[in-house]
């Protein structure tokens, strides 16, 4: 593996955050995406403020903060979909396995980084040609059925769908749309997958399934999730960062940042006195 | 009761009434149009209607053959024309221009939209048949086409704008260009409203007379080519109704029903059509 693919976690910490028991326990981790220097902005608007941080491989890293911190602009960043939107600019390095994802193509890019968004927004398609989307735009060569049949196991839901594959994504529960969702994510086998506040549409019997299922996904792929919910950080994550007024305040393995954090205004918020 | 109370209950009635008549007018209108067609046109409907050339005066039957077929013709070389333009341009309009561009476009075309049909005409016969030096039914089609545009290209833009952003961002995240996410999701979201848009532009021309005048012209013969005059369903119902003879006026009436039977007929195909398929529920 390039060099650069596998800096220590600590480099990338803010000063205030490092503690140093778990220097060396970091030490050890390859970080798949790494941030560094990242400022941006919205028109004139600036939104994140000097960002450097890692994601780590095969570990879910969870971005939490309160509503409007940045930290679902910095999650998209990950895959460029900041791009979509207009005036929207981004300063700073991004590196998925020591490459800058800035200068790759954007399609490829995001083709390894996959997304899961907010609400449930699967393709006005069948649940079958949903997963087969990705596949089939992306020209793969591998057998359909079977990547989505893989898919869909792993996103736990093909025992739910697997006799109704051809029926519409709509007639799916919204907790099954999502889990839907992430298959068809998984689908072209993405080495990173961003999930942006994926159950906050969803009841808690089938966030708790989704929690779950990130939880077994880590041995697949990357994984960073954006989340409101600090007991969804605590449960599934083994890295949180902290955002704050598009600051990044603190980013400590999670443990640590719910149990000691090391800024007083991490403690605040985790202890619900504001946000 | 108070004088107050029955007051209101009063005006709350009048005005169920009135709305409700008003709803029924608008829909008998429609009907006895329809029953006043079958009753007059219904009678020289017959196979040689659709089958024959018309008559000359005097002699009894005959019928609109190539009227119906000119038609055809004409309103095939409007959709072929005037159906790819607005839908692309929508598509322009909708995913790909900002927000100025979008106004000023959209502004052409409603004034497009505007224009008087005879305007139409008299331009497709500046542009179309002057430097031709005869009427043809592809002068007939562009001017037909032309009217297609501005119907074609706001309502399908309306409806591709009406696809939920988060059904693009879904296509981009997993790896789709611009071009296939629209291709592959945005279209296809949207292909019920597109269609029904196409549907309405195809019907609306398929009435209009002005624009054919003194474009295709008039034919009483079958048209020897795309690049000759040819009859069509309105012209041909504008000539008869106002010529004295009454076997014409049945023949004229026919015609009208004809039109519109065809337009019915189209209609009821493309809502089969459209009820095949997953729609995008309303959030």
């Amino acid at each position: 593996m390039h060099a650069s693919a596998r800096p220590a976690v600590s480099v990338n910490i803010p000063p205030t955050t490092v503690n140093a028991p778990t220097r060396d326990a970091q030490a050890a981790l390859t970080m798949r995406m790494t941030v560094s220097k990242v400022n941006f902005f919205y028109g004139s608007k600036q939104t994140l403020f000097d960002i450097n941080m890692g994601i780590a491989t095969n570990k879910v890293t969870a971005l939490i903060g309160p509503s409007g911190c940045g930290k679902s602009t910095l999650l998209r960043t990950l895959n460029r979909m900041h791009e979509t939107v207009r005036h929207a600019r981004l300063e700073g390095e991004i590196q998925l396995d020591g490459q800058n994802i800035l200068t790759q193509d954007v399609t490829a890019h995001r083709r390894r980084v996959g997304m899961v968004f907010q609400r449930p927004n699967p393709f006005p398609k069948s649940i079958f040609d949903n997963v087969a989307y990705g596949l089939r735009i992306n020209g793969s060569k591998l057998p359909v059925a079977e990547a989505v049949e893989k898919s869909l196991r792993h996103a736990a839901l093909w025992d739910e769908v697997k006799d109704h594959l051809h029926k519409s994504a709509y007639e799916l529960s919204g907790g099954q749309q999502q889990r839907l969702c992430i298959a068809r994510a998984l689908a072209v086998e993405p080495e990173v997958l961003l999930l942006d506040e994926p159950c906050s549409a969803l009841d808690p019997i089938s966030t708790a399934k989704i929690e779950e299922l990130l939880v077994q996904l880590k041995d697949l792929c990357t994984i960073s999730i954006v989340t409101h919910n600090m007991q969804q950080a605590a449960r599934v994550s083994d890295f949180t960062a902290f955002l704050l007024t598009g600051q990044l305040i603190e980013f400590s393995p999670t443990p640590q940042l719910f149990t000691t954090p090391g800024d007083p205004r991490t403690e605040a918020y985790i202890t619900g006195r504001f946000g | 009761m108070s004088a107050r109370l029955r007051w209101r209950k009063f005006v709350s009635g009048f005005m169920l009434t009135m709305t409700g008549v008003c709803a029924l007018v608008s829909v008998s209108v429609l009907f006895f149009i329809l029953g006043y067609l079958v009753y007059h046109g219904g009678t020289s409907i017959s196979w040689n209607f659709f089958t024959k050339l018309p008559t000359p005066v005097g002699e009894t039957g005959g019928g609109m053959a190539n009227a119906i077929l000119g038609s055809g013709k004409l309103l095939l070389l409007a959709t072929l024309f005037g159906v790819p333009i607005g839908f692309f341009g929508a598509i322009y309009l909708a995913e790909f221009s900002g927000s100025t561009t979008a106004f000023i476009v959209r502004y052409a075309a409603d004034l497009l939209n505007g224009v008087p049909s005879i305007v139409i005409g008299i331009f497709a016969y500046a542009l179309a048949v002057l430097p031709f030096k005869h009427f043809s039914t592809l002068a007939g089609g562009f001017a037909l086409g032309l009217m297609m545009i501005p119907i074609t290209l706001r309502s399908t833009e309306e409806f591709l704008r009406g696809v939920p952003n988060a059904l693009r961002e879904a296509a981009m995240a997993l790896g789709a260009s611009k071009w296939k996410t629209i291709a592959s999701v945005i279209v296809p979201a949207a292909y019920r409203g597109i269609l029904t848009a196409i549907m309405l532009a195809f019907a609306r021309v398929a009435g209009e007379t002005a624009p054919l005048l003194f474009t295709a012209f008039g034919n009483r013969f079958w048209s020897s080519g795309w690049n000759q005059p040819s009859a069509s369903l309105p012209v041909m119902i504008y000539t008869y109704a106002i010529a004295p003879y009454e076997d014409w006026h049945r023949q004229a009436w026919a015609a009208g029903l004809v039109l519109l039977g065809l337009i019915l007929v189209i209609n009821i195909v493309a809502r089969g059509i459209l009820s095949r398929g997953i729609a995008v529920p309303r959030a």
